[in-house]
């Protein structure tokens, strides 16, 4: 096994503000780069603020930004970088800054308690749901998500433009709208409810202009623009133009 | 003191994965003002890693399976140590609570007739686990958390309030269970992010915490499974139950040594994956044990046919129950047939095609070649035992899942004991958090709701001492200027040497002298932990957080530790060298841990003979109705003599 000492730079502070410092510290091999930030939290730094859970991809909880990228510390290998690269990591830019790498996520919750559950088809009992696996295929890869916000994070609506947060709910919170306009069995529509229109006017949709920066940063994979963006877009856009779209809701509404 | 924040609700439900989430939602469907309190963010708890599936007898892919064969599973899996009546409601309950999450909507991989598929997984005799491809925990998470945010939304609707009902207190860590005399009366918390103390008084009391890994080194478990719940209820005065039964999963990545531990789901054998020693022969079939023998193919080609076939071919010993294949590793690996870096070879890219281990085991492909460089389509994974949960836990019964002892006490998931004996089959996790997450909301409600106007009251000496307790760690430094007292310690070097003293000394093979080792360990540690220092103030720090939550590993490792000397046999997750066999004496046969001082003071205690005090208990025979499920031939193996007569 190899080791080596890396530099890194670390935003340490707090709301009042803070600043970069530096560290050198061991790696050893097939360390990534959540390892070397415990690793300052053991020798050096016990009070240095990070958020972890899982540290196998599947919590979502490290995000943090590496040499200026949004992405999960604990999926970051440390062979990725050169011996002899700085590496920096800062807090998550969109989101205020509580401590050292830990930032306010509070948007995010807010933003999920605005999307409308998913709404239970009458007459069907538990038991008694029956869906092919085809129709939930799409479903399934939006719930994929991790709730890591590195999506959230990116999204250049959202990055430097604070005044846009009331009104979008950014591609976590869309794509969450369209998983539940593609479940198979959701009534929301027999319930009144117009998940299209909603996205593009209660969710802010219509601020996307699909750049994919957040499919890039998405540590799952998931084809957040293609998939669930841009089809949303073409059926939210169907539904608001298309006056036989409105006509026959408003038939089958009646009925 | 200064003026703590309190706050009044119904119940209080600590702990936010499966079980708490659960809790919470029955208790508030009941009509319970609800708080739910959790140490990461809402939506992150070590649920979300559980991969294979949740175990329900709904016989969507064989029509044969129902709650008898599922209880009879259990109870072998747990090698009938379980607390069978737990056992009994999991398995009758557990369909119902997979049915509800639809209703909720979650989306499970379907069968061709568009029911939930179900997959095999070790232990369960028909397939029998509902999934979404390995990551069904985050899918389980996601679904309650989306219905708390439903019912929250349906209060927002009534009362122009998300949280009037239902609140979820995030990134908060409970210290203490508040008492009235004997009654629960609240918690005590802190605020990780600004470090604030806090008070809700509540009549009840979920405790729905988790497990205990963190004291192992080489562990599945995050940085939240302290034992804090498992310790909660030790100070409150409530006994803990076979804490002497971990359970170490026998695959866990080896390499490379930063993700050690991390969990290789049992999904790979129960899709067909093969476990190989070095000389590439697949071990297995040389150690089913007597009792499981008739239950298991004798040759690789009636194993591999079962895939296919399983009414007429008996499955592969690589789905023996956890136990027996993380043991078999350990042998294998002893033996010196071990992988390059101390495993054995677990095997799926020789038996199906790569786009189907991608489309079957998405996870698994991406955290192998993330982490490790491996890609398990073209090569074997390397793969050994890793600490991974235990059975052991809080005492409850089995109706209600309230605690024993303490009034307004309830536990539920992993940190309540007896619903999977000594040894949890795969897949029945997942249940378990919902059937009993489920009876100890709505219980914990009853109860409350049961008082009336008899509210507890909690009075202002237990805040003082529990806030003195928790700022302890921020005066190590001047109390160390004592002559009498040592140098502040390192928290994080404490840490360490109580895992490598655990996985050490009380690991997955156990000596009777290492574990008196281990004890001594636990006692230096017990007082040094007492001059954890910490650095910096009270905003997020996890130097402080990782200081109070030694007092919890270091309560629950003795337990740990006490409980395994004492068990002189081996069964299910407690092997001992010494006593390689199982002893059907031992059967009906409860080890309960109670804290020595019964005031929840640790000060006082005496290093040498530590804080827990272990009793036995012999339980309750199990009825006649679910013993006449098995065959004579089989019981005998398990049953004492006047059992078998009774």
């Amino acid at each position: 096994m190899s080791s080596y000492e890396a530099r890194f730079k670390v935003w340490r502070g707090d709301a009042e503000g803070g600043g970069l410092e530096d560290f050198a510290v061991e790696v050893n091999d097939g360390e990534v780069v959540l390892d070397i930030i415990h690793r300052l939290q053991a020798t050096q730094t016990p009070d240095l603020a990070v958020r972890w859970n899982c540290k196998a991809g599947k919590c979502g909880s490290c995000s943090a930004e590496i040499n200026g990228r949004p992405r999960l510390m604990c999926m970051t290998r440390m062979s990725v970088f050169t011996r002899d690269e700085t590496i920096t990591v800062t807090p998550l830019r969109a989101f205020p800054v509580v401590r050292d790498l830990v930032t306010d996520v509070g948007f995010n919750y807010r933003k999920a308690r605005e999307v409308p559950a998913f709404v239970p088809p009458e007459g069907v009992g538990p038991g008694e749901y029956r869906m092919f696996q085809e129709d939930v295929d799409r479903s399934q890869e939006f719930r994929k998500c991790i709730e890591c916000f590195l999506c959230q994070d990116t999204c250049h609506v959202v990055r430097d433009h604070e005044e846009n947060k009331p009104a979008f709910a950014g591609p976590r919170f869309l794509m969450r709208v369209a998983e539940l306009d593609m479940h198979p069995l959701d009534a929301s529509e027999e319930s009144g409810l117009d998940r299209r229109r909603t996205a593009q006017d209660e969710h802010g949709l219509g601020y996307c202009n699909i750049t994919k920066c957040c499919t890039e940063v998405c540590p799952e994979g998931i084809k957040i623009t293609d998939n669930a963006l841009i089809p949303l877009k073409e059926r939210a856009v169907d539904r608001k133009y298309d006056p036989l779209v409105w006509l026959g809701n408003k038939i089958s509404r009646r009925t | 003191m200064s003026v703590v924040d309190r706050q009044e609700w119904d119940v209080v439900v600590v702990g936010a994965g499966g079980a708490g989430l659960r809790a919470a939602i029955a208790a508030r469907e009941r009509g319970a003002r609800t708080a739910v309190i959790c140490k990461s963010l809402f939506g992150k708890a070590h649920t979300v890693m559980a991969e294979g599936g949740i175990a329900a007898a709904m016989a969507n892919v064989n029509e044969h399976d129902n709650w008898q064969v599922h209880f009879r599973d259990t109870l072998r899996g747990g090698k009938f140590l379980n607390q069978w009546r737990m056992a009994e409601l999991h398995a009758r309950e557990a369909p119902d609570r997979v049915w509800e999450l639809e209703t909720w909507g979650a989306l499970f991989d379907r069968t061709k007739d568009g029911r939930i598929s179900q997959r095999n997984f070790g232990g369960h005799e028909y397939p029998r686990l509902a999934h979404v491809g390995d990551r069904t925990g985050l899918e389980l998470i996601r679904t309650l958390q989306q219905k708390i945010v439903a019912l929250q939304q349906e209060d927002h609707r009534e009362t122009g309030d998300y949280e009037s009902r239902l609140k979820v207190f995030q990134e908060c860590t409970v210290t203490r269970v508040l008492k009235d005399a004997s009654k629960v009366g609240g918690v005590f918390a802190y605020e990780r992010e600004t470090g604030r103390f806090f008070v809700l008084q509540a009549p009840s009391v979920v405790i729905a915490t988790g497990g205990i890994g963190k004291s192992f080194k080489v562990t599945s478990n995050s940085w939240e499974y302290t034992g804090d719940g498992h310790a909660l209820a030790l100070l409150a005065g409530a006994p803990l139950l076979n804490m002497e039964f971990v359970q170490f999963h026998p695959t866990g990545m080896v390499w490379p040594p930063s993700v050690k531990g991390i969990l290789v789901t049992e999904s790979v054998r129960g899709d067909g994956g093969v476990l190989r020693n070095s000389e590439g022969k697949r071990f297995m079939f040389d150690y089913v044990p007597d009792v499981f023998k008739e239950k298991y193919a004798e040759s690789e080609e009636e194993g591999d046919r079962w895939y296919e076939d399983p009414d007429h071919n008996r499955r592969p010993p690589e789905l023996l129950p956890r136990d027996e294949v993380a043991r078999a590793i350990n042998a294998e690996v002893k033996a010196g047939r071990g992988s390059p870096h101390g495993g054995v070879f677990l095997d799926v890219s020789t038996r199906m095609p790569a786009e189907v281990i991608r489309r079957r085991l998405p996870s698994m492909y991406h955290q192998f070649k993330e982490l490790a460089d491996v890609d398990i389509t073209a090569e074997a994974m390397e793969v050994g035992p890793t600490c991974h949960y235990v059975m052991g836990g809080i005492a409850v019964d089995s109706e209600t899942a309230a605690a024993r002892e303490v009034p307004g006490l309830f536990a539920a998931g992993e940190v309540a004991g007896g619903m999977h004996g000594s040894n949890r089959l795969g897949g029945n996790s997942l249940s378990d958090l919902l059937v009993f997450g489920r009876r100890a909301g709505l219980h914990a409600a009853e109860y409350a709701a049961g008082l009336g106007d008899g509210r507890p009251v909690v009075d202002d000496v237990q805040l003082d001492t529990a806030a003195a307790e928790a700022l302890r760690p921020f005066s190590a430094e001047a109390e160390a200027q004592n002559p009498s007292a040592g140098p502040p310690e390192n928290p994080y070097t404490l840490h360490q040497e109580l895992q490598q003293a655990m996985n050490d000394l009380v690991g997955i093979i156990r000596r009777e002298g290492e574990m008196e080792q281990a004890l001594e360990k636990l006692a230096d540690l017990r007082v040094r932990a007492r001059r954890a220092g910490v650095e910096g103030h009270r905003q997020f720090n996890p130097g402080w957080h990782l200081a109070l939550d030694l007092r919890n590993m270091l309560l629950v490792s003795e337990c740990v530790a006490r409980a395994a000397l004492e068990r002189t046999e081996s069964r299910g997750g407690h092997t001992r060298e010494d006593h390689p066999t199982m002893d059907r004496g031992w059967r009906r046969i409860n080890l309960l841990c109670r804290l020595t001082d019964p005031t929840g003071a640790l000060a006082a205690t005496d290093p040498v003979h530590g804080q827990i005090d272990l009793v036995r208990e012999t339980t309750d025979p199990i009825r006649p109705d679910l013993l006449s499920l098995f065959e004579k031939e089989e019981l005998v193996k398990y049953l004492a003599e006047e059992e078998l007569y009774e």
